[in-house]
């Protein structure tokens, strides 16, 4: 593998490009009109510009993306996360042109980017998953007949959803006749397939998942596990590994249960299955991700293993390197993602960073998209960076987290800096024994 | 004749009223997205839809006129 095109933008680009300078790989960029100056261009060897700001019509402009790789003799694409990371239909079409798409299988991007069929392939595998029903619900009158067989409260899900968008909690029959038409119309909106399915909502629950890696010969381990509970809007905000909500019994048992479901589908790649815990420690596949996680650095944090550089070996048909037996956990480390929005109301704040400093230190890594004069468009997610810290006990993990908040300088836009600062002061996430309704507690407590 | 505004850049993904209807005060009528977020848009005041000035897709900037009311 020679040249890489990363079909992909922002922090993870730039991640991408620094293992594939160090591995001796030349980079090409791909970029909207949008991000033309944007640090990941200017990094990446070469850079060809595929269209216009919306995703549609550039990051995810399937054909554009793979002419500019044809022109720049890419021997493989990379395609992060998000946007054309989990479509088959990429995948298959790179194959076509010869040229190694990095990643699984189109069939398991597929099975598994699809909620319903990966339900299903998991019971038929023997991981537990979430009580509910396993098809495609028609209507609302079938939603509420479902809901009540399932038992309240419910969550209600678009298939093929992610970033929380398509999922309703609704704790009564009126609730799911009121948010199942609109959860539908956004699903077919956002993801072109409105099919919903109904499962039981888990109380206090936790969202944990498990990092997975398996060659092209037949070879599967994991890389322990990632506690993703502190989120807002069903989006992750802080993420961290260890998980301080596990006691080793149940970390083996979750960290088996992934490997068992890499297996049932053939997994090649790196990959996350995520799982739901409640309060008494059961836990629930709930869907599994066939590409690189925005979170995958507290998992090399804590492992010493280069994700993206395993991600390539995997690509060039390598055999993984180690067993599961050389794999550790050392030290901890949390990753706090830094968002362009306002703190409190979490909506979104484009713009232009007026002046831009990020902190530095012993155990403190940023991977980050931007500089002092980048512009924050409306177009793209709102994570401008993700400060990343590892200490050798939780404890000092979230001090230095603490310490590297305060040097940042983000200026010219609004950022979430003092909502993780108000996180990572709060005495229950000291504890180690939140929920995914943490950042809701804590905001209801601060308005008293 | 009143004038709904966008709150801020995005993508118009749903208009919720037709012309001619009667909106509340504080009722949603038009859904952008912006960075990959729902910010839905409300009517300030009660009133006729009298005119809607933006399609599905369109792309808008903070302070474009999406609705007027007559009220």
């Amino acid at each position: 593998m020679k040249t890489v095109l990363i079909a992909n933008r922002g922090e993870i680009a730039r991640r991408i490009i620094r293992t594939c300078k160090a591995k001796g790989i030349r980079t090409i960029a791909v970029h909207s009109e949008a991000d033309a100056s944007m640090p990941f261009v200017r990094e990446a060897d070469a850079a060809v510009v595929i269209g216009p700001p919306p995703v549609a019509k550039s990051y995810l402009n399937m054909e554009a993306i793979l002419q500019a790789a044809k022109e720049q003799g890419a021997d493989a694409i990379h395609p992060g996360y998000g946007l054309l990371s989990e479509n088959g239909s990429f995948a298959r079409r790179c194959a076509e042109e010869g040229i190694v798409f990095i990643g699984p299988h189109p069939e398991v991007m597929e099975d598994m980017g699809d909620k319903i069929r990966a339900r299903a392939r998991m019971i038929e595998a023997g991981v537990p998953v979430v009580p509910g029903y396993n098809g495609s619900i028609a209507d609302a009158e079938e939603a509420c007949h479902i809901a009540a067989g399932i038992g309240y409260p419910v969550m209600l899900k678009a298939s093929a959803g992610g970033g929380g968008i398509g999922m309703q909690v609704c704790e009564n029959e009126e609730e799911v006749r009121k948010a199942f038409q609109s959860a539908k119309g956004r699903a077919k909106a956002y993801f072109g397939n409105d099919d919903m399915f109904i499962e039981k909502y888990i109380e206090e629950p936790h969202h944990i998942e498990v990092q997975i890696a398996g060659d092209k010969h037949g070879q599967i381990i994991h890389l322990f596990e990632r506690e993703c509970s502190i989120q807002r809007r069903h989006q992750k905000v802080i993420e961290e590994s260890p998980s301080p909500f596990l006691d080793n019994a149940t970390r083996e048992a979750i960290c088996q249960t992934a490997v068992q479901a890499a297996q049932a589908v053939g997994y090649t790649g790196v990959g996350t299955v995520e799982f739901i815990m409640n309060g008494e420690k059961e836990f629930f596949f709930l869907e599994m991700n066939t590409r690189l996680q925005v979170e995958h650095p507290v998992t090399e944090a804590v492992t010493g293993f280069d994700l993206v550089e395993m991600q390539l070996a995997i690509a060039e048909e390598k055999a993984l390197t180690f067993s599961q037996e050389e794999v550790m956990q050392r030290g901890h480390a949390i990753e706090l993602r830094i968002y362009a929005e306002d703190p409190v109301t979490f909506m979104p704040s484009p713009g232009t960073i007026s002046r831009y400093e990020q902190p530095e230190g012993k155990g403190i890594r940023v991977d980050d998209a931007v500089e002092s004069g980048s512009t924050i468009t409306p177009f793209y997610d709102p994570m401008i960076g993700k400060l990343i810290v590892s200490g050798s006990t939780r404890t000092e993990a979230i001090t230095r987290a603490e310490e590297a908040l305060t040097q940042y300088v983000i200026e010219g836009i609004k950022t979430n800096l003092p909502m993780l600062g108000d996180v990572l002061h709060n005495e229950t996430f000291a504890a180690g024994i939140y929920t995914t309704q943490f950042v809701q507690q804590m905001k209801r407590a601060t308005n008293k | 004749m009143k004038q709904i505004v966008a709150n801020m850049a995005g993508t118009v993904i749903d208009v919720l009223v037709n012309e001619g209807d009667e909106v509340q005060g504080g009722a949603d009528v038009v859904m952008l997205e912006s960075m990959k977020m729902e910010v839905p848009v409300a009517a300030e005041v009660s009133g006729k839809v009298t005119a809607i000035k933006v399609n599905v897709g369109d792309f808008v900037n903070e302070g474009d006129v999406l609705i007027e009311l007559e009220g």
